[in-house]
């Protein structure tokens, strides 16, 4: 019944890595110095991640803003399974953890997944933010724009852009989960 | 999994799931909006052929925060009370195109049965003295909550002590079985004139020494004396029944560290459970009615989530 997360590698694929761990690092580094940027400092600003990678990308996103802040800033996880729009068509799916840390009313939210592909993550992510407060403003930031939208949705702050073709899967590895950092793309037949 | 019948319907991964989902359901109820929209469009009745205030109203809230519209039938009022037999009465609801029904019936085996007519998907909420699975998984709900609290993971090698009307309960029955997936060890304890018939089948040691139970169990359970259905004879006095198999004051002291207290509800102070008891630090009462509603959540979301309807 535990369905196999979306994006958990698949070994023995072919796939080929287009940004290495130097890369992702200082992609990482520069969302986070545009993150703070357009908000003009780290005031009201909490990151939500997504599971299962945007938890771990906005931890990290988080720790860099703290270190060029000199304080922390707020984090927390949003979880978004109950409000796919996919639900019904899929085996039932496992649920993630929600939390979110004290009041986002008025907050700037800033959204954080590995990758953007159809939007409808996103879509669902914001109807989520709806049921649990009215933040002054939700912005979104991927490691990884890889097009293919069938939702307008846009994200404010991108780590990088890649061409892919639509049947092409897009992986994001983070260390903690994966035991290196890289993105690949492989020709799985995937819809990712 | 379509149906929810027996407590026994759940393999060790779905009981777990249904645990681990209604951690995050829980977090629901302190939210400012309540509602996941998880089960949009989708009906759920709950009908209940026998009278219920926690079990019908924590499915309906359960129901409406998943956005389900559920909508509660009761025998009074309906066209039972003018004759209209089970069978009728569910083909009829079910025409109607309803996703599901919560069921509750005095009788042993309806839901099972109700499950063989209807299209809908069917949740046994109590079959006369035969199982109640959702109250079996919200006791694992709130004993874990309490294991972990302790700082001690898992059922594997727990002591739970179901203690009292075994004869009338539908809860002993889908504990049973759920603790035997779930690897906590059931020991039963009750006078011999309400121990049911079968009990040795059940893989469970049988004691009608309380005192000697209480001493290593991790969880007291104590079990309503069903009155309502009781022609007489089964106990002389409430007191006396008290002395033997009450939760007092005594054994409240004699229970060892850590282990904590369940009671279905609702509870019969002074007989089966002291006051004392009943509100002790260590009780979980109030947590088991709170944990209620989320694992019902988690129950439905799990039924009827998914088309597929795959677990």
């Amino acid at each position: 019944m535990a369905d196999p997360a979306p994006d958990t590698p698949t070994s023995g694929l072919s796939s080929r890595v287009v940004v290495d761990g130097p890369e992702l690092a200082r992609s990482l580094a520069r969302m986070a110095h545009q993150i703070l940027e357009a908000n003009r400092g780290a005031d009201d600003l909490v990151l939500l991640g997504i599971p299962t990678r945007g938890v771990f990308l906005a931890r990290r996103l988080a720790a860099l803003i703290a270190e060029i802040e000199g304080r922390p800033v707020r984090i927390g996880e949003l979880d978004i399974t109950m409000y796919r729009d996919d639900l019904r068509a899929n085996p039932t799916r496992s649920v993630g953890r929600t939390a979110i840390p004290g009041r986002i009313d008025d907050a700037v939210v800033v959204l954080v997944d590995d990758v953007l592909f159809s939007g409808r993550t996103i879509t669902a992510a914001i109807d989520a933010l709806r049921d649990l407060g009215r933040p002054r403003a939700v912005r979104l930031a991927v490691l990884v724009d890889r097009g293919h939208r069938e939702l307008p949705i846009a994200a404010d702050h991108v780590g990088r852009t890649i061409q892919t073709a639509a049947d092409e899967r897009v992986q994001v590895r983070l260390s903690e989960l994966d035991g290196d950092d890289a993105v690949t793309i492989g020709r799985t037949g995937g819809t990712r | 999994m379509r149906h929810l019948l027996s407590a026994a319907d759940l393999d060790l991964a779905s009981a777990q799931s249904i645990l681990d989902v209604a951690e995050e359901m829980q977090q629901v109820q302190s939210r400012p909006v309540k509602k996941l929209p998880a089960l949009r469009g989708r009906t759920v009745v709950n009908i209940f052929f026998e009278d219920s205030t926690r079990t019908r109203t924590s499915f309906e809230i359960a129901g409406k925060w998943l956005s389900a519209d559920t909508i509660n039938v009761s025998a009074k009022g309906s066209s039972v009370s003018k004759g209209e037999s089970l069978r009728d009465t569910m083909l009829t609801l079910d025409a109607m195109g309803v996703d599901a029904f919560v069921i509750r019936h005095p009788s042993s085996g309806a839901a099972q049965q109700v499950a063989g007519w209807v299209k809908a998907q069917v949740i046994n909420a109590g079959d006369g003295q035969h199982e109640h699975p959702t109250q079996a998984l919200l006791d694992a709900y709130s004993m874990r909550h309490h294991f972990r609290s302790i700082g001690s993971d898992g059922f594997a090698g727990k002591k739970i002590a179901i203690v009292g009307d075994l004869l009338h309960s539908r809860v002993v029955r889908s504990n049973v079985l759920l603790q035997r997936t779930l690897g906590g060890e059931v020991v039963l304890v009750a006078p011999p004139t309400l121990l049911p018939t079968g009990v040795e089948t059940w893989g469970c040691p049988v004691t009608s020494d309380f005192d000697a139970a209480i001493a290593d169990a991790d969880i007291v359970m104590m079990l309503r004396v069903q009155r309502e259905r009781m022609a007489g004879g089964f106990f002389p006095t409430e007191r006396e029944y008290a002395e033997g198999y009450g939760l007092t004051e005594a054994r409240l002291a004699a229970m060892k560290p850590g282990a904590a207290i369940c009671h279905p509800g609702p509870m019969n102070r002074g007989v089966e459970i002291s006051s004392a008891a009943a509100d002790a630090a260590n009780s979980l009462v109030l947590d088991q009615v709170a944990g209620g509603v989320a694992v019902r959540m988690s129950v439905l979301y799990h039924l009827l989530g998914s088309d597929e309807g795959a677990m």
